[in-house]
């Protein structure tokens, strides 16, 4: 609705400090103000006639509302959960049993198409004639086919086709792969397994005042020290070593063939495998695409600049062009965490059981309270979409170009 | 202003559009439509399934021909409109299809949440279990561990938890949309076991490669009473969907048959009279022409050439009638009489 406020002068009753003002219905302030009041009442009105209308009807129909429906007994199994979940937990459960499952995929396919991604965006500009048509085959295969496509080529045409638990494939006896699942080994930690959580604060403190103490550094005497790598070895060897002093305290759960199926260790179903590895290979040609297109925003004199300061063309990327890539990569990038959120919701074609495969399938089958759960489960989009989207222009808002 | 007046107009168009619905009288929409709208599976064999030909055929189709017959008298003015089992009741309640008639289970939720009525019982159905013989597994007592495959949104997957659970025995589900799924991915492996009601079992058999690979395991986990479901409300076309399915089984007690119908019509018992319409006023009291349930059997037959068409011992579902014989034959199929 357009602002009526905005188009009409609003000086003109200042102007003229006339002691006696226009009448009100002829004060074009009170009059916007009046019209804006009639227009948010009709919206209000014209939604609640709805919301009216839509419980008369399913009242008269004789058709259940409400949400009492998530207190009730479930009574149906779902085939992989985040949280304890069995037939005689609720309906409210299988909600959040699906909502986790959805959060899972989108986090992980979010994380590993950005990682993938900015490595095609970079390759696809690299002056390796070879690394570079790789990258560009790549991106015009996966980016052209339908989504839902490549969920189906990675379910029915890769991960069918691997043998059955009794033939699996597997690695030094650990590690199974079969139609079932791929199966790891998982560890328990036993006790003095703390004293490897300690070295790992320990680990990460010192990680963090060794970046602040090499930064300074630098500012203060120009002198560059490699505290990423050392740090990254910090993280990483302080809390082995402190693993393998005090013997290893962890008990590996193997997976092992008992029955029909592998029990113990983890389990990743081919389902979540599918539909995780689809979507980042999807959106990871148009991350690629989005961050190419970044990088070459930059102006090439700055590459030329960075070239006569001497810099190599590793530092250079990262500390010049990367940081001036941001501002014109984040806006567009939110679209696509977006977009792979929502491509999430394919699982259903596939039955991995995310949010709409759980509770708008079978929860809504089993109770028929159509309006509610598809209600709920907007709702928990529109909200997830929102937050990526906030928490994407904070970050957006700290790599903007700041004049001086 | 003018966006405002026309802000107005909207908000004073949609609140008209919007006005509560009243049931409509389904039968009066389907007479002038000339064509019934019947909802039906996305491809079961033997209950609604499309053949070569782009025809359907199935005891389920058989339902929805025979309530076209008895409205409009012609069993082929239907309009089939496939559903998943999760799309199936939306479309009814929206108003989308006049009946469903997809092999649904009469169960009490159902009937009482739903906003729909079951109007009868047309196949008697228990859930049952699917394996591939070389499992070697001969009940479903062995099955600890198993992963079972199963269609969204059904009574099956209820049944199945409640099975496995008072058994104490351990399972993983995987579940499909449609029954054509839970079959691909039973042959390709992803489960050990495919579960769903027995009849569709046999059905669903023969769509696998070599349907000879697999078995179905003696144990009936349920009753799966399934039947045509028509909207609350509107209580004319309930009765009317409910007596057709009574006629037909009303005819094979009589021994009328599509066959013989004809012929019945100068018949002097006066239960055949009533039925195909030569005595009283059976048709007028539903709305519907006196020889309402004779053109329902010339044109698909009593209930007994329905069942023997579609999945009867000569079909390759070979399903012998069981509960869903006549009371009469040590069945459980009756129909109140038509007086």
């Amino acid at each position: 609705m357009a602002d009526p406020a905005a188009r009409t002068p609003a000086r003109p009753a200042a102007l003229h400090a006339a002691p006696k003002g226009p009448p009100p219905w002829n004060n074009p302030r009170v009059r916007a103000v009046v019209f804006q009041i009639v227009a948010l009442g009709l919206v209000v009105w014209f939604g609640w006639t709805i919301f009216n209308n839509t419980l008369t009807n399913m009242e008269s129909r004789g058709i259940t509302t409400g949400f009492g429906f998530l207190d009730n007994t479930a009574g149906f199994g779902i085939l992989f959960s985040l949280i304890p979940y069995d037939e005689s937990n609720t309906y409210g459960r299988t909600f959040v049993v699906g909502l986790l499952n959805t959060l899972l995929v989108a986090f992980l396919g979010i994380l590993f198409a950005t990682l993938i991604g900015f490595l095609l965006g970079v390759a696809r500009l690299s002056s390796n004639w070879l690394i570079a048509k790789m990258a560009l085959v790549y991106i015009e295969i996966t980016r052209n086919i339908p989504p839902l496509l490549q969920i189906f080529f990675w379910y029915y045409a890769v991960l069918r086709t691997l043998p059955g638990p009794r033939q699996s494939l597997d690695l030094l006896g650990a590690v199974h792969l079969n139609n079932r699942g791929l199966y790891i080994p998982w560890p328990h930690p036993e006790t003095g397994f703390w004293a490897v959580g300690v070295a790992l604060a320990v680990a990460v403190t010192g990680a963090a005042l060794l970046l602040r103490w090499a930064r300074r550094r630098q500012d203060q005497t120009g002198r560059r020290f490699p505290a990423g790598w050392a740090s990254f070895g910090l993280v990483l060897g302080l809390p082995l070593a402190v693993f393998w002093l005090t013997g290893g305290p962890v008990a590996w759960d193997l997976p092992a063939l008992d029955g029909f199926n592998f029990k113990g260790g983890a389990r990743l179903i081919p389902e979540f495998i599918a539909l995780w590895a689809a979507l980042t290979i999807y959106t990871a040609s148009f991350i690629a695409e989005i961050v190419r297109s970044g990088i070459e925003a930059v102006s090439h004199g700055q590459t030329e600049a960075a070239q006569a300061l001497g810099l190599k063309r590793g530092p250079a990327l990262r500390l010049i062009i990367i940081p001036q890539a941001l501002r014109v990569i984040i806006p567009p990038l939110t679209s696509q965490y977006l977009n792979l959120t929502k491509n999430s919701s394919l699982a259903t074609a596939i039955g991995y059981p995310d949010l709409v495969g759980v509770f708008m399938g079978t929860t809504l089958n089993q109770t028929g309270q159509a309006v509610e759960i598809v209600a709920m489960t907007m709702a928990v989009y529109l909200t997830i979409s929102l937050s990526i989207a906030f928490l994407m222009n904070l970050y957006n808002r700290a790599v903007t170009l700041r004049e001086r | 202003m003018i966006k405002t007046k026309a802000a107005l107009a909207a908000g004073l168009a949609a609140a008209v559009l919007t006005a509560p619905a009243l049931a409509a009288e389904t039968l009066d929409a389907v007479k002038s439509r000339g064509e019934l709208v019947c909802g039906v599976s996305t491809g079961l064999p033997g209950f609604s399934s499309p053949d070569d030909a782009g025809n359907w055929t199935g005891i389920d189709v058989d339902v929805c021909r025979a309530v076209a017959a008895a409205v409009l008298g012609d069993a082929d003015a239907v309009k089939f409109v496939p559903l998943t089992a999760k799309e199936r009741f939306t479309a009814l309640q929206s108003g989308e299809i006049d009946v469903l008639s997809r092999n649904t289970t009469w169960t009490h939720t159902r009937d009482t949440s739903l906003g729909l009525n079951f109007a009868g019982v047309n196949y008697y159905d228990g859930q049952g279990f699917l394996v591939k013989k070389d499992l070697g597994v001969a009940s479903a007592t062995e099955l600890d561990g198993a992963s079972v495959c199963i269609q969204a949104g059904t009574t099956t997957e209820l049944n199945l938890a409640d099975y496995f659970r008072f058994k104490g025995m351990d399972y993983s589900p995987v579940v499909f949309d449609t029954s054509d799924q839970t079959v691909q991915g039973f042959a390709s492996g992803r489960c050990d076991v495919l579960t769903s009601d027995q009849s569709q079992l046999y059905g669903l058999r023969t769509k696998l490669d070599n349907p000879d690979s697999a078995v179905v395991l003696p144990e009936v986990i349920s009753k799966e009473p399934l039947g045509p479901v028509v909207r609350q409300g509107d209580d004319e076309w309930f009765n009317i969907v409910k007596w057709t399915l009574f006629a037909q089984v009303n005819a094979e007690e009589l021994g009328v048959t599509s066959e013989n119908v004809e012929d019945m019509k100068t018949s002097d018992n006066p239960a055949v009279k009533r039925l195909v319409g030569t005595d009283g006023d059976m048709g007028e009291k539903l709305g519907l022409s006196a020889d309402w349930a004779a053109m329902v059997v010339a044109q698909v037959g009593n209930y007994g050439e329905m069942f023997e068409r579609n999945v009867g011992e000569t079909t390759p579902l070979n399903i012998s009638r069981g509960l869903n014989a006549l009371w009469s034959d040590g069945g459980i199929q009756y129909a109140p009489p038509i007086r």
